[in-house]
């Protein structure tokens, strides 16, 4: 496989030209949109938690395969686990993206694809939008629950 | 000239990248340098080193006069009066700022208005944000309503005698327009603006002259144009300058210095406080030794040959839009392009791969990019080093992308 296939492997493909849970949630319990400044990717994610778990997902937003294919990938992972699992997977995720730790299929599936972007440096935030756009809201949504 | 002869000043480009020959088509973003420019500035280290103005040791009277020399070098080749008016800075970015701090800081007051266009790079845009945020002046936008040239008859209707100042670009960074910069100057002029010109995609490239276009500030930078990172350059009118505050305070800006006050060096010295970067002037002067032996004109030339070629190739792609004016000798060596609906991220890595390397991104102009509809495009640039062959490699190269992203299909 070349190097240019390992990068942008079929579910990669199938991800970005049919992204799973397009579209907005209203009411949302955190709704927040977030760019990569440097490249115009754009990524606007919509949560709604229940019992502490999040049980609605969903977004919008345009840019290059990698990053809406990470955020609709991410999207399917999420959707009905707790709030602690959804920020454990996050964290598991940047760290097999910083290249920290090897991809685990059990537990990352189809996301797990995405470790050949390793190797193209300055397309790793593209992959990362996503995710870090919602730890952003999780971090918001327990803030107003806090206060 | 020959472009494949060209080729052999510039080592950079000997060289496989990902497999591949590397094509190397973003020269917008920044420029290759010729042997005769690596070889000046570390001769210059060798040989010549010490601080300039300052020194009455030979070192550092040679040094002064390479630095003198290069200044000299960059005010003909713009067709500028003389070297009086011509300040040296760290990029045109720099030189933007100086002109929005020292000029419009301190003559702007609230409901001015600077006219700026809706093509510029960023810099051509904040800096003169800052300056409005200090003076309560207004920005306004000559509008690009064709996706390719500005709209003159909107820019006629948004002058008034509020209009003081209005920067626009020689060319554009991303469609490669070439803006009627002399019609505009006019324009301005009537209602007493001033207009300032962003050079820094012209002069690496065409024939420049300043007093032509009439404009009051003119722009550059010396990394787009062969010569080292950390030089630019800014042309003013000396009746101006001298009217101006300086930029930096520091030392050689100055006269004299007290406790509590100062005065000021003559122009252009005032306007450069602290050690200026002289080696990279000296690497400047060498720069433009190199681009007129070869000639600006024919340079200019064969970047419109090239241009045609690139703009009838990439028509031929299935799939494929081009931003931007589609006459070669409408524009700068510029295309900017997108493949189907696949990002120019995509596009740019892909071509990477194959040792192609374009620029892929919102090129800082996102104003432009809202106007074209498009959050990025690709953008491949061409220099006097360029072949048809490597337009040809760059077809071929998108040929991967139509595969992988099926587009056309």
């Amino acid at each position: 496989m070349s190097g240019l296939d390992e990068l942008y492997k079929e579910v990669i493909l199938d991800h970005y030209r049919s992204p799973r849970n397009r579209g907005k949630l209203d009411p949302s319990d955190f709704d927040l949109h977030r760019d990569n400044p440097l490249c115009g990717d754009e990524v606007h994610l919509f949560g709604v938690v229940e019992d502490g778990q999040l049980t609605g997902i969903a977004f919008e937003g345009k840019g290059c395969s990698i990053s809406q294919a990470s955020t609709s990938m991410m999207t399917e992972k999420v959707k009905g686990v707790s709030i602690a699992e959804a920020e454990e997977l996050a964290k598991l995720f940047k760290s097999m993206m910083q290249g920290e730790v090897s991809p685990d299929p059990d537990k990352l599936g189809d996301l797990a694809a995405l470790q050949g972007v390793q190797k193209y440096p300055v397309r790793i935030k593209c992959a990362l939008l996503g995710w870090n756009t919602l730890l952003e809201g999780l971090k918001a949504y327990k803030e107003k629950q806090g206060s | 000239m020959d472009a494949r002869e060209v080729r052999n000043d510039f080592p950079v480009l000997d060289q496989m990248v990902n497999g591949h020959p590397l094509t190397y088509l973003d020269n917008a973003a920044t420029s290759q340098k010729p042997n005769q420019v690596i070889d000046e500035l570390s001769r210059f280290f060798r040989e010549d080193n010490a601080n300039v103005h300052r020194s009455v040791h030979t070192l550092g009277e040679r040094a002064t006069v390479l630095y003198e020399g290069a200044r000299a070098k960059v005010a003909e080749l713009i067709g500028a009066p003389g070297p009086r008016g011509l300040i040296f800075t760290k990029s045109a970015t720099e030189s933007l700022n100086l002109i929005a701090y020292a000029w419009a800081r301190h003559r702007l007051t609230e409901g001015d208005e600077i006219v700026t266009t809706a093509m510029e790079h960023h810099s051509n845009i904040v800096s003169w944000q800052l300056a409005a945020q200090d003076t309560g002046a207004t920005i306004r936008a000559i509008p690009v309503n064709d996706g390719k040239t500005l709209d003159l008859e909107a820019f006629r209707a948004m002058l008034s005698p509020r209009t003081r100042i209005v920067t626009v670009a020689h060319v554009s960074n991303v469609l490669g327009t070439i803006n009627p910069v002399a019609e505009i100057a006019a324009m301005a002029h009537e209602v007493g603006a001033l207009v300032v010109c962003d050079g820094a995609q012209a002069v690496p490239h065409m024939p420049v002259d300043i007093s032509a276009l009439d404009c009051d500030f003119y722009v550059g930078t010396g990394h787009k144009m062969c010569a080292p990172t950390g030089i630019g350059f800014v042309w003013g009118r000396e009746s101006i300058l001298e009217e101006m505050d300086p930029f930096h305070g520091g030392g050689e800006m100055i006269n004299d210095v007290w406790i509590d006050h100062s005065t000021y060096n003559e122009i252009p010295y005032k306007f450069e406080a602290g050690t200026p970067p002289f080696a990279e002037a000296v690497a400047l002067g060498a720069a433009i030794d190199y681009l007129n032996g070869i000639g600006i004109k024919a340079i200019r030339d064969h970047e419109v040959e090239l241009t045609k070629y690139g703009l009838q190739r990439l028509s031929e792609v299935p799939g494929l839009t081009i931003y931007g004016p589609t006459e070669a000798e409408e524009k700068g060596g510029v295309i900017a392009f997108n493949l189907g609906d696949v990002h120019a991220h995509d596009v740019g890595t892909i071509l990477d791969t194959q040792g192609v390397a374009i620029r892929a991104g919102h090129h800082c102009a996102k104003p432009l990019m809202r106007t074209l509809g498009v959050p990025a495009t690709a953008r491949a640039s061409f220099y006097l080093y360029n072949t048809h062959e490597e337009v040809d490699r760059l077809v071929e190269a998108l040929g991967e992308v139509t595969r992988l992203f099926g587009v056309g299909r």
